[in-house]
């Protein structure tokens, strides 16, 4: 992976202008069981915006071209997951969670006082911290890239995402999507987004549930989220303290200081793969567990009209009046919460198989990760020592 | 739990010739009755560390009884008076084993055993160390020997930094004034002017020390001492020694450089203690949440999975914890040592200058003498006369002894300066060498949780 890093210019004014280039060794053949392969090769940082190359090869004939790329931000992804949202077909699909905004705060921050300090600083100190500087860039961009990049790919591989208009136009048109964006925030204004947000944990328990495996899952999600969010809050604690404790010592006595930040670099590795593999990891299924929340939210919404209209029904025939029109919205009731409850079901089985593998694969990289990094940490221990030794 | 420490702590800083050791609080320190047992063994010298880190105190064993070299019993040994000999520290064989603290109310003595053994113990009192230091600083810094200092009675690290959740825990604390009083005493018997001091074989050999004479004597000298800093500090501002010889200028500047060196790293890793501390406490919490995660997980395999990756978690953070004992036992304290160490370097340096400085105005009094001399001659006051002339016999009798004990603390120091980068360069090894060995320990034990991690996740299906 070939990566070029931000220059920082003297005088400690903040200039990011170069790119980052990240050249995945991704080749995967195109076959008919993938008729839609998308991946982020690279990615632009400018000033507050990070520009994602989008990159797509597809068989498929609804495309113009079999092989093209376009430049996205974050806001037009933003964009997208909105639309899905809002479009009600989709009503009963989990939606992919929307990747999170990308998060520079931090080396912004370090490269401020890199810039401020640069007078007091010994040029070794300058260009250790440097170095740093880029590797927590480098840390950044490698999460946000994969963020970003999961979520278009959970989109190319389900059957109905896969074939929506918007997403076509985001992997497709050539142009800017600020226009679309804009006109977009002004048709929904993000309402139905709200409505789910807000108490959609009390709807959820309180409906009377008939389908044993809609109770099950109810109760599983619920707990499952608040257990997920915990970890995730205690990974992301864990990893920082970890970073930290490896910014914090800084050695700079020479002959013991080499040695000492061989050690700190690789752990500091150690600490930023395990970000990485399990933060990560848990972070995502938080997100990918409310989108699933949300989707049983919808499902009991309906459930909700459809007892409503019942009631509506009955009330009609009491009066005599408006009968038929109270017929038909409790058939279109009905049939909104069937239709919620089939593809509901689907989409929550096929959500434990996705996570059950996801957790397997990190879980086991994280596992091979550690491993060799504690052996490689090991025999640079042993070289230090036979060194000493042998003084 | 310790909860009152005098407050006039000040009288340890991280000067060491300059520490001053007031026993007079002794009353309100509570430490002061804390009693530690001294056994001697030979011939396997430890010069620095007890082995192994074991933060328990245990209950104490005597140390092993081995015996001695054939050739004489330690106190019978006359060193080669002719300093120029390469000090060899191989043919010293004797170990300083400082163990098993208790808190003793009173004076509560054991009797032991001297001399007919070649291992006894003693209880000694904190204050006694303190003691013991402030004497053997009072007789020996001004001809330039390095005496070792004393621990600090201070339990806050140098750079004032509270160790996390621990914090100043009761046995934490224990076991730390321990380590550094066995360190302490045994870097003063290493010094081989040190060890014959009658003082040091009464500590280390007397059932009993007179406490009486530890207070009060001191106390006076303790004032007295205080008294001369003041006027050092004046002293040093004024004094411009001409250096005729390069060697102790170079020295002394590569002292002030080692100097900020030592604080520099000792600050690291006073830091480093402090942050893996609190990386222990939120893998600790990771770990409990991951096997709440686990339990809640309704898939078997991944389920299991989580609650071992819990486990893992949780035997990485006692790693954490053993590699933060380690890097505090071995590195930082040894590192605060060695800043106090060079404080006692530098004071004996300045005690030169002020030998030398003796010297001149000896010269320059016995100048005067001279000159009033010269004037008296031509006064007709014979019976002044006679005294100026007497007064000439007494400072030309000064200046040439000014001028040998600034010759012999130039000599000392020279030889003591050779000793002691010796002695630096060989404990930074051993201790970089434990250190080492100690991370590699911490990374076999990884290695070991994440393969057996690893079929467990693999199991997933």
């Amino acid at each position: 992976m070939a990566v070029r890093l931000p220059v920082v210019v003297r005088g400690g004014k903040e200039l990011l202008c170069s790119r980052f280039l990240q050249l995945r060794s991704v080749s995967v053949d195109l076959n008919n069981d993938t008729p839609l392969l998308i991946d982020i090769p690279d990615a632009l940082c400018e000033r507050d915006k990070v520009k994602f190359t989008i990159h797509t090869k597809t068989t498929l004939n609804s495309f113009q071209k079999p092989d093209f790329s376009v430049s996205r931000q974050h806001e037009d992804f933003i964009w997208l997951h909105d639309t899905l949202v809002e479009t009600e077909d989709y009503a009963g699909l989990i939606i992919p969670p929307v990747p999170p905004k990308p998060d520079f705060e931090s080396p912004r921050e370090k490269m401020h006082k890199l810039g401020e300090g640069e007078a007091t600083m010994t040029k070794e100190e300058y260009t250790k911290m440097k170095q740093e500087l880029e590797a927590e860039y480098l840390a950044v961009f490698k999460k946000t890239v994969q963020v970003h990049e999961i979520f278009l790919q959970r989109l190319s591989s389900h059957p109905a995402f896969s074939k929506d208009r918007n997403f076509q136009i985001f992997l497709e048109y050539d142009q800017d999507l600020s226009v679309r964006r804009k006109n977009a925030k002004e048709m929904f204004g993000g309402f139905f987004k709200n409505m789910v947000k807000s108490a959609d944990e009390v709807l959820i328990s309180g409906v009377k549930e008939v389908d044993e495996f809609f109770e099950q899952e109810k109760t599983f999600l619920l707990d499952y989220f608040g257990k997920i969010k915990d970890a995730t809050a205690k990974a992301e604690k864990m990893t920082r303290s970890h970073k930290s404790m490896l910014l914090a010592c800084t050695v700079t006595t020479p002959k013991i200081a080499e040695l000492l930040e061989k050690l700190r670099k690789l752990e500091a590795r150690v600490a930023s793969d395990q970000e990485l593999k399990l933060t990560e990891l848990f972070r995502y299924y938080m997100r990918d567990i409310q989108a699933a929340k949300d989707l049983l939210y919808r499902r009991a919404r309906a459930l909700a009209d459809y007892e409503n209209s019942n009631k509506a029904l009955d009330k009609a025939r009491l009066k005599s009046k408006d009968v038929g029109q109270a017929e038909e919205h409790q058939q279109q009731c009905l049939q909104k919460f069937d239709k919620l409850s089939e593809s509901g079901k689907k989409e929550l089985t096929s959500f434990k198989a996705r996570r059950v593998v996801a957790f397997r694969k990190n879980l086991i990289e994280m596992a091979e990760l550690e491993i060799k990094h504690a052996k490689s940490n090991m025999s640079l221990l042993h070289a230090c020592i036979e060194q000493l030794q042998s003084n | 739990p310790p909860s009152c420490l005098p407050a006039e702590d000040i009288s340890t800083n991280s000067n060491g010739p300059k520490q001053e050791i007031l026993l007079d609080d002794d009353q309100e320190d509570l430490f002061a009755e804390a009693t530690e047992e001294v056994s001697l063994d030979s011939p396997e010298r430890e010069p620095i560390l007890s082995d192994g880190p074991s933060p328990a105190i245990t209950p104490v064993t005597p140390t092993v009884i081995i015996t001695p070299r054939a050739e004489a019993s330690m106190f019978d040994r006359s060193l080669d008076e002719d300093e120029d000999t390469e000090e060899n520290g191989d043919t010293f064989d004797m170990q300083i084993t400082v163990s098993d603290p208790e808190k003793v109310g009173g004076f509560g003595c054991t009797s032991l055993n001297l001399f007919s053994r070649n291992e006894f113990s003693v209880k000694r009192r904190f204050s006694d160390f303190l003691g013991l230091h402030s004497k053997l600083a009072s007789k020996y810094m001004h001809i330039g020997y390095i005496v070792p200092p004393a621990p600090e009675k201070s339990i806050v690290g140098m750079t004032k930094v509270k160790v996390g959740k621990e914090d100043l825990s009761s046995a934490e604390f224990v076991e730390k004034r321990r380590s550094a009083l066995q360190r302490y005493l045994t870097r003063t018997v290493t010094h081989p002017a040190l060890l014959k001091d009658p003082d040091v074989i009464q500590f280390l050999e007397n059932t009993e020390l007179p406490r009486a004479v530890s207070t009060q004597a001191l106390s006076g000298a303790g004032i007295l001492r205080m008294v001369n800093k003041a006027a050092e500090a004046v002293n040093k501002m004024t004094i411009k020694m001409n250096e005729s010889d390069a060697w102790f200028e170079e020295k002394q500047q590569q002292f002030e450089n080692l100097d900020i060196q030592l604080r520099k790293l000792h600050a690291s890793v006073e830091s480093l203690v402090c942050h893996r501390k609190e990386l222990s406490v939120n893998t600790a919490s990771f770990a409990k949440s991951a096997a709440m995660l686990g339990n809640s997980e309704d898939h078997t395999a991944l389920s299991r999975a989580l609650s071992q990756l819990a486990e893992v978690e949780e035997k990485i953070d006692q790693l954490h914890q053993e590699q933060a004992y380690a890097d505090f036992y071995l590195f930082s304290e040894l590192l605060g040592d060695y800043v106090r160490l060079i404080a006692a370097v530098k004071g004996v340096f300045d005690q030169r200058m002020k030998t030398w400085s003796k010297w001149q105005d000896a010269q320059l009094l016995l100048q005067r003498k001279r000159e009033a001399e010269t004037k008296l001659q031509y006064a007709n006051k014979p019976d002044k006369l006679q005294q100026a002339k007497d007064e000439i016999k007494e400072w030309e009798t000064k200046v040439q002894q000014g001028e040998r004990d600034f010759e012999q603390i130039s000599k000392n120091i020279r030889q003591e300066v050779g000793r002691f980068e010796k002695q630096r360069v060989k404990d930074f090894k051993v201790v970089i060498i434990k250190y080492l060995e100690s991370l590699v320990h911490t990374q076999q034990q990884l290695i070991k949780y994440w393969e057996a991690f690893l079929p467990e996740a693999k199991a997933i299906a």
